[in-house]
């Protein structure tokens, strides 16, 4: 479905992605690991179309992605929920929710895909009249991928979803990700907490400074000694 | 002249003439303002040219009267597609380039963009004072101890009308939403698949759309001629600031005050006065409540 052909990204002169490749399949979990400054959010950020790699390919179906700008590769499909949930603070959830349908495709399915969004987050609809900003952490999180999921991703991208929430929300919310993906959606997941995210996912990517060092099954990663020492400090 | 005085020689309530006249005033001021606060409120762009299309709308009301008798309140049905159009334009060709820019390079450009106006007005249509004359302008309503013209009124209700339209397409419809979204993150509004860029070519639209009708309204009422802009927009950014900037609804409220300022002023002091008062009340609210009167969320709620 998605695949990353060598791809370079720069801030500024400063690189941040030197050749990275991976692939995302359909109906896939794939886990993006790695310390900080590894050039996991860029990867996504790629991805979505937020930054623009200066070399190699992003390839979505098939398709080469570099001349759709980012709020078009939505309609593709591609949704990501940024890091720190970024919501609109000075809006209801509702109106936050609302927003995610911007998309002809999505709009069409409007209602039926805001009852599944609500049935997956029951609290979304207590606090719909409420402005995002005075939500949790954790409800602000359940927010943002719900109004992520109202654009009605084929893959959907996740940064640092449990970042800042407490251990009981961080395993709602990964539970959340395999029902999401269990309904079909495509998921790259990235994520601090690696030892929960490898054994959510199928396959995963380590990277390391811009570079990616390694990827498969992520149960075969979780069991490999010297990865754990070498990149993920477990 | 000014709306502020008595047109008849009838007997005055000064206290009645005094509140209506505020009310009149402030209809048309919110009208104005609505639109600067607008732009800066989604594009966080302070648009110093705003008073150059205020005129912009005058010499277009001036001209079909002068030319083709046409009445100001028709001409309105041409103006705000027409201004919505040249708002688009002026996007494209002028502010796009500087949206990510400084905004030090947003006042150069925009106040550039100002004088290169007045100076276009100055050099077609030369620096005359040109008048208006409708015939509603002419026709005295009295009503209890007050009295005011039908121009005066009829530029209140239209103003009103706009004013709360926009208001209430920004809270409640979807492209409102979308555009308070960019406001607030642009960023996150991208991933949504919202096409900022479109946003601010749209916003920018509705803005000058506003303001050009606001020109058109007030021709009657005031003399044309290529700086006449500067004392609406000087005053709207009195009364952006007291509605807190970005806040369509404050722009209402902050309309109504700076007229009841200017109303009360020239009755008491006299004419010459009236501008000392509004920015006086303008420093004041800058140095105790720099968020506007009402403002406790800062600039970025825009009506939310």
């Amino acid at each position: 479905m998605l695949r990353l052909e060598g791809v370079d990204a720069f801030y500024g002169d400063l690189q941040a992605l030197f050749g990275v490749s991976f692939e995302v399949r359909d109906k896939e979990i794939v886990a993006l690991v790695g310390a900080n400054a590894a050039g996991k959010t860029t990867s996504i950020r790629v991805v979505s179309g937020l930054v623009a790699p200066r070399g190699g390919h992003v390839l979505f179906d098939g398709a080469d992605l570099a001349s759709v700008p980012a709020h078009r590769r939505v309609e593709l499909g591609i949704v990501q929920v940024p890091e720190g949930r970024r919501l609109f603070p000075f809006m209801t959830v509702r109106e936050n929710l609302l927003l995610g349908a911007h998309t002809e495709r999505a709009r069409a399915e409007k209602e039926r895909t805001l009852q599944y969004v609500l049935a997956l987050f029951p609290v979304l609809g207590e606090r719909a009249g409420q402005l995002a900003g005075s939500l949790s952490g954790g409800e602000q999180q359940m927010c943002a991928i719900g109004r992520a999921l109202m654009a009605r991703p084929r893959l959907l991208m996740l940064d640092e979803p449990t970042l800042g929430l407490a251990p009981v929300l961080v395993g709602r919310i990964f539970e959340t990700v395999r029902t999401i993906n269990a309904d079909g959606v495509t998921i790259l997941l990235v994520e601090q907490n690696v030892r929960q995210a490898l054994t959510l996912a199928h396959r995963a990517c380590v990277l390391e400074s811009g570079r990616l060092v390694l990827s498969g099954p992520a149960r075969e990663l979780l069991g490999d000694e010297r990865l754990k020492r070498a990149y993920l400090g477990l | 002249m000014d709306p502020a005085r008595p047109l008849g020689p009838a007997q005055i309530d000064a206290v009645a003439q005094l509140g209506v006249s505020t009310i009149l005033l402030g209809g048309i001021y919110a009208l104005i303002a609505v639109g600067l606060t607008l732009i800066f409120g989604i594009m966080r762009v302070v648009n110093f040219a705003h008073g150059e299309f205020l005129m912009l709308g005058m010499y277009l009301a001036f001209w079909s009267f002068t030319l083709w008798r046409v009445d100001p309140y028709f001409v309105l049905v041409v103006a705000i597609p027409l201004f919505f159009v040249v708002g688009l334009v002026t996007y494209v060709l002028v502010m796009k380039g500087v949206i990510t820019a400084s905004h030090n390079v947003q006042i150069f450009t925009t106040f550039g963009l100002s004088i290169l106006l007045q100076n276009v007005a100055l050099v077609a249509w030369s620096g005359d004072f040109r008048f208006v004359r409708p015939w509603h302008l002419s026709v005295a309503l009295r009503i209890g101890g007050t009295t005011f013209n039908l121009s005066q009124v009829v530029a209140f209700v239209i103003a009103v009308v706009l004013t709360v339209a926009l208001v209430a397409f920004m809270k409640w419809t979807h492209t409102g939403r979308v555009m308070r979204a960019t406001a607030q993150d642009r960023d996150a509004a991208t991933l949504m698949g919202i096409d900022t860029d479109r946003v601010y070519r749209l916003t920018f639209a509705i803005g000058i759309a506003a303001v050009g009708a606001a020109g058109v309204l007030v021709a009657p009422l005031y003399s044309v001629y290529p700086t006449a802009g500067l004392q609406f927009v000087l005053l709207s950014y009195v009364v952006v600031v007291l509605g807190g900037l970005g806040d369509m609804a404050g722009a209402l409220i902050g309309s109504l005050i700076v007229a009841a300022v200017e109303v009360a002023g020239s009755y008491v002091f006299g004419i010459a006065w009236k501008e000392i008062f509004y920015f006086l009340l303008f420093i004041l609210v800058l140095v105790f409540r720099p968020a506007g009167l009402f403002g406790q969320r800062g600039s970025e709620t825009l009506g939310a």
